[in-house]
């Protein structure tokens, strides 16, 4: 009887493994695990108020909740990028601090005093434009130029900062007003921190687009098969092309959180390698990073988790600059157990068990 | 093990998750034999040799070889390689961007060093004797796919095999390379290797071969001496039942009977892939074809219709009235469908479902923000699948899991859901199997004479012949003559093909 | 002539590639002038024949009336704002106005820097001015300044290198800074102190001074208690996430030293978040260095207790030692400590905000 029981659950378990969003979920459990073994507390949301005397969360959970947005909302178009076009766009932690730089630009100009010169709403368009623009730049290179997106982006990887600086005359403008901390932290009255709200909102988007458009198909099959999808009346340049320019809409939601959360800018630290964690989000998400099928869903929850290590990390007072080495090493992890030759191993021990218990 | 046994498999069993692969096979190769592998396509045929070539690990049973007198157990292809068993795959596994004597010598060197300029000599030495015409010292990729098969099979001969396996090796070559190719078996049959050869073609069965073993379902039907089973016999015995004699599809021909009006027109058609301008036209219900050897320009002309290659010059008209086609869409939303000559870089979406693949044409016409309802793709793929009877498991399979006639099929699914007037079939039957093939060339013919205008193209003459009503010969990239009525027999195509009746 | 133009247009257009976005209008001009400018570089420099009147210069240097001519290597501008304040300032002091003739070249990374060292030495300027990006390497070249009779003045930063090998150093004292910030908040008697620390990129000079003196401290109080010690690389947004996970924790604190204001910034923003009051006669003790101006204006609306100076403003220092040397004087000693203060958010004042506000 118990033979029987558990070799149906193994029949369930390897169903669930054969789905691509077993890995984050996986992942999540597993640190989720970690962490209630070693300190419950961790789970532990207390509701309190903050300076201005609004009701907020408190927590670690929240605290994952918040920072995880900006990744998750990156991870949509980075998965877009990868899908279509098989790469990465390494440059978003820069447009990140250009997007972000326009923001303030428009906000209190040059030489202000903090006050804003012109609406947020203004601020944030322009800035989505501007974000757009590049994106399009970059698509542009990988699209048309046929250059491998990773070499294509680090022209902006490497001038982007720069950039930024110029737009604000290398000053760093300080917003005063305090609406504009709202997008970077909660919004009077409402206790969730406002980025989770705009993560939601960017996936709501995402989801009615993939429901009510073809952007889903053709962005796989353009990813899988370009000549083919040519054949079928498809335009591979501009789908990826596209993509890029979809990615260049989440890196201005993420500059706006960004530089709402300190009201200010430092062009040079501002979502500093960000870019790594989005495409470790896709990864995470058990998307190919070589392009084709994608699961938007499962980049955004393996945003999540990269943030829950991170917080992890710092609850146990990992030093941040050893932060990246413990990423890396999930990295490493997911790359061997995604390997066609330790699939096979795994299933043929799978197979191995499974009988033994049927002897058994 | 028998006298004179090369090689003897007994009892084997594979099975991969949710499929019986194979289920106690036998079989047996004995020396100086060329012994042909029949089956349809998922028959076992490529799971046997791939048992047998260690790309899979069989279930059980056991293999023995000449030489040893236990069973020999082969691991990975490196260990078929030392014991003799070389493999030329249907599909080309050699390195492209390598030279052709690094293609022949690649992964063969005990010692470290390799003496480049004794390799290229060895190899062109090789080359010579095949009479392959490629240099030792050319790119791989600059050769054409005929003679990148041929350098394939150079490369297994020269290995000094005891079992050659000849896994389609003929299904892009043409007539000469094939002759060729035959001419180099025998050479080897003489010499005493064992060859196993699996092929669609049943012609080049009965040219070559000595005994026939035949697969179904992934079991054994039998081994015959090949007298013993003719044609009509062997088709029966794969399909598991009596064929109409294939001879026969010309009497079920409806016609046509509506006005024949030209479809569709072309006037000095031109593209960059190097094909002359040409004047081509098809009326309502009819079907024709582009006949010519490999190379031609018979699919480059076909693509220039539908704009896969830039046009750069000529006009068409579509019912009559000038269209201008410039990209595949254009050509989609004129009526024209076109499926092409490489499924596999050109047709499928491997990784994409096989309603994902059905609807995907359709789906563009329609429009990028109309995308189907999941019922109505639902719907469409389950009534392709049924009515072209695709063998899958279920409308979500990733089209690159199902056999090569199955993907075909689907393929002719995805364009038959766009309802053209005009369709374009550019070797639809190149490798699958015979019951497929017969399929889909009555369902040419069953859909011309519901009006629909269709260009059928393939290698294989008898094929064309059966199926078109005219025939345009293509050689050297220009069109060479027109045949039809009673024009139309294969040795007047053959004449038009090799120029005979030019001066 | 020719040949020194185009060492000129090279460290600008080394500034220009370090750079790309300007701080002044007028700055953008001449980066741009430089770009046109270092293309037809390759050309002129085979017919570079050394002018007559570069050679007398040379010789000559100090002749009244004449520009003093100085090569400036710094670290990027764009760096922080202690560096930008620290370029303006350079910029502001070493002009045609003042009796100089500056030439600039930026970059972060030390080989760079050492190439444009020789470039300036090459040119033969009187003064090399030198900040550099790393302490080692830089014996040979500044060995060949001293042969060609140029003068190497370090500002901001010290090298491992002989103590003959340049006139002077101006620079910070780190040690100092830490020591003056740690003394203040002993001042403040609290009974007991829960610190988060908040380091900058290890092994910076400035890290490595502000932390050295926090660290003896509370080694040696028994109740000085560090709650969490970790490095924010400078970065805001990393110190968001430290103190945020300090309080997520529920582990009582009361002291935040951050060892810039940048990091101080983010951890103010996370204390904001979870309703900690901070500031003067408030629940935590907010602590800063490098007094930008915005965060001295924090200090003058009470929100930080402390901000620590360091002092950018240099060029002064830099042109006293010239002027001393060009008029034959000793100078009293090698190693020049700049004056540096720390502010109190009870004692500041709009002037202080105004004249040490960088």
């Amino acid at each position: 009887m118990t033979v029987k029981k558990s070799a149906a659950a193994s029949g369930g378990v390897a169903d669930l493994f054969r789905k691509q969003i077993f890995i984050p979920i996986a992942a999540l459990l597993l640190l989720g695990l970690f962490n209630l073994a070693v300190d419950p507390s961790f789970f532990k949301i207390s509701l309190g108020n903050n300076s201005d005397g609004f009701p907020v969360l408190t927590g670690y959970l929240i605290t994952i909740l918040d920072y995880g947005s900006e990744v998750a909302i990156l991870a949509i178009g980075m998965t877009l990028v990868t899908a279509a076009s098989g790469g990465q766009d390494i440059s978003v932690g820069a447009t990140v601090a250009i997007a972000g730089s326009v923001i303030l630009r428009i906000l209190v100009g040059t030489g202000g005093d903090g006050t804003l010169q012109a609406p947020i709403i203004v601020a944030f368009l322009a800035a989505c434009v501007v974000s757009m623009l590049f994106g399009a730049f970059n698509g542009v290179l990988v699209a048309i130029f046929k250059i491998q997106p990773m070499v294509a982006t680090l022209i902006l990887y490497t001038a982007g900062r720069s950039i930024a600086a110029w737009i604000n005359n290398n000053e760093l403008p300080i917003v005063t007003d305090k609406v504009f901390t709202y997008f970077g932290g909660f919004i009077p009255g409402i206790p969730v921190p406002t980025p989770f709200f705009l993560a939601v909102i960017c996936v709501i988007i995402t989801l009615l687009a993939l429901k009510f458009t073809n952007l889903g198909l053709y962005t796989q099959a353009v990813g899988i098969n370009a000549s083919s999808s040519r054949l079928n009346g498809l335009n591979p340049v501009f789908i990826k092309w596209l993509s890029f320019v979809i990615l260049g809409l989440c890196v201005a939601v993420v500059g706006l959180i960004k530089t709402s959360r300190l009201s200010t800018i430092n062009y040079s630290v501002i979502a500093k390698d960000i870019e790594m964690d989005a495409i470790l989000a896709v990864a995470l998400g058990g998307n190919a990073l070589s392009g084709g099928k994608f699961n938007i869903m499962a980049s955004i929850l393996g945003a999540y988790v990269i943030q829950f290590l991170t917080t992890t990390l710092y609850k146990f007072n990992v030093s941040s600059d050893a932060l990246p080495a413990y990423k890396a090493a999930v990295v490493i992890l997911l790359v061997v157990i995604s390997a066609p030759a330790v699939k096979e191993k795994l299933s043929a021990m799978g197979k191995k068990l499974k009988k033994q218990r049927e002897v058994a | 093990m028998k006298e004179n046994a090369v090689l003897e498999m007994r009892n084997i069993h594979k099975s991969f998750p949710g499929v019986r692969a194979l289920h106690a096979v036998d079989f047996n190769l004995c020396e100086g034999e060329i012994h042909a592998l029949m089956g349809e396509n998922g028959a076992g045929k490529s799971t046997l040799i791939k048992v047998l070539t260690g790309v899979y690990e069989k279930d059980e049973g056991e293999i023995y070889l000449k030489g040893h007198d236990k069973p020999v157990a082969i691991k990975s292809p490196q260990d078929a390689q030392n014991l003799g068993i070389s493999t030329v795959y249907q599909e080309i596994t050699l390195c492209p961007n390598l030279t052709v004597a690094e293609n022949m010598y690649i992964g063969r060197g005990k010692s470290k060093l390799t003496n480049w300029r004794k390799m290229n000599a060895d190899a062109d030495k090789i080359l010579q004797n095949l009479g392959i015409p490629a240099r030792a010292n050319q790119q791989l990729s600059d050769c054409s796919i005929a003679i990148q098969q041929m350098v394939a099979i150079a490369r297994a001969v020269d290995m000094d095999c005891k079992v050659l396996i000849l896994d389609e090796p003929t299904s892009s070559l043409d007539e000469s390379e094939v002759e060729k190719l035959f001419g180099l078996m025998r050479d080897l049959k003489a010499r005493g290797v064992g060859i196993i050869f699996v092929t669609h073609f049943l012609d080049q069965v009965y040219e070559v071969c000595d005994k026939i073993t035949v697969l179904r379902d992934g079991e054994l039907v039998g081994e015959y001496v090949i007298e013993d089973l003719p044609r009509v016999k062997l088709v029966a015995k794969m399909l598991g039942k009596e064929l109409n004699d294939m001879e026969e599809i010309k009497d079920e021909n409806q016609v046509y009977k509506g006005p024949a009006e030209n479809v569709f027109e072309a006037e000095g058609l031109q593209s960059d892939a190097g094909i002359k301008p040409f004047d081509f036209h098809i009326k309502k219900g009819e079907v024709n074809g582009f006949t010519g050897l490999l190379g031609s320009g018979r699919s480059e002309c076909v693509r220039a219709i539908f704009a896969a290659d830039r046009v750069i010059a000529g006009k068409v008209k579509k019912n009559g009235k000038e269209v201008k086609i410039t990209k595949p869409l254009d050509a989609m939303k004129n009526g024209i469908a076109y499926l092409p000559e490489d499924r596999k870089r050109d047709g499928i979406v491997g990784d994409l479902s096989v309603r994902d693949n059905i609807i995907l044409a359709a789906q563009v016409l329609r429009g990028f923000f109309r995308p189907f309802s999941k019922a109505e793709a639902n719907r469409f793929a389950e009534e392709y699948i049924k009515l072209l009877e695709i063998k899958t498991a279920s409308a979500d399979t990733p089209i690159k899991s199902l056999s090569g006639g199955n993907q075909q099929k689907v393929i002719l699914a995805r364009w038959l859901l766009t309802h053209p007037e005009y369709l374009i079939l550019d070797e639809p039957t190149r490798g699958i199997d015979i019951g497929t093939k017969i399929e889909i060339q009555k369902l040419v013919l069953k859909l011309a004479s519901e009006g629909m205008s269709v260009t059928f193209i393939s290698s294989e003459t008898d094929e064309m012949l059966r199926t078109c009503s005219r025939l345009i010969v293509m050689r050297d990239r220009k069109v060479v003559g027109e045949l039809s009525s009673e024009e139309l027999t294969q040795s007047k195509v053959m004449e038009t093909i090799a120029g005979g009746n030019m001066e | 002539m020719k040949k020194r133009t185009l060492v000129t247009l090279l460290a600008v257009s080394v500034a220009a590639a370090g750079l790309a976005g300007c701080s002044s209008s007028s700055e953008t001009a001449e980066t741009a002038a430089a770009t046109e400018a270092a293309a037809e570089a390759g050309e002129e420099e085979a017919g570079g024949e050394a002018a007559a009147e570069e050679e007398a210069e040379a010789e000559a240097p100090a002749a009244s009336g004449e520009l003093i001519r100085v090569g400036i290597i710094n670290n990027d501008p764009n760096e922080s704002g202690y560096r930008t304040a620290n370029d303006a300032d350079m910029k502001a002091m070493f002009t045609e106005e003042n009796g100089y003739e500056a030439s600039f070249a930026y970059s972060l990374k030390n080989d760079e820097q050492i190439t444009a060292a020789q470039k300036f030495i090459q040119d033969e300027v009187d003064y090399l001015l030198l900040s550099a990006a790393d302490t080692s390497g830089w014996d040979s070249v500044l060995q060949d300044a001293q042969d060609a009779g140029i003068g190497v003045i370090l500002f901001d930063r010290t090298i491992d290198a002989s103590e003959d090998l340049y006139l002077a150093s101006i620079v910070s004292d780190m040690n100092k800074e830490g020591e003056t910030a740690v003394n203040w908040l002993a001042d403040q008697g609290l009974e007991e102190y829960n610190i988060i620390h908040i380091q900058g990129v290890m092994g910076s000079a400035a890290q490595q001074g502000r932390t050295g003196a926090l660290d003896a401290k509370v080694a040696a109080e028994d109740n000085w208690n560090l709650v969490t010690q970790q490095t924010a690389e400078w970065n805001s947004e990393k110190a968001q996430q430290i103190v945020q996970s300090v309080i997520d924790s529920g582990t009582e604190f009361n002291v935040i030293y951050a060892e810039n204001d940048d990091m101080a910034k983010g951890a103010v923003a996370a204390l904001d978040k979870a309703n900690i009051s901070h500031g003067v006669g408030k629940d935590v003790i907010v602590m800063g260095f490098d007094c930008n101006k915005w965060a001295l204006e924090e200090l003058l609306a009470q929100n930080w207790n402390y901000d620590g100076q360091c002092n950018p403003f240099q060029a002064s220092y830099i042109d006293e030692v010239i002027k001393k040397v060009e008029a034959g004087e000793e100078l009293a000693e090698k190693t020049i400590i700049l004056d540096e203060k720390g502010f109190d958010a009870t004692t500041i004042t709009e002037e202080d905000v105004e004249k040490y506000g960088i």
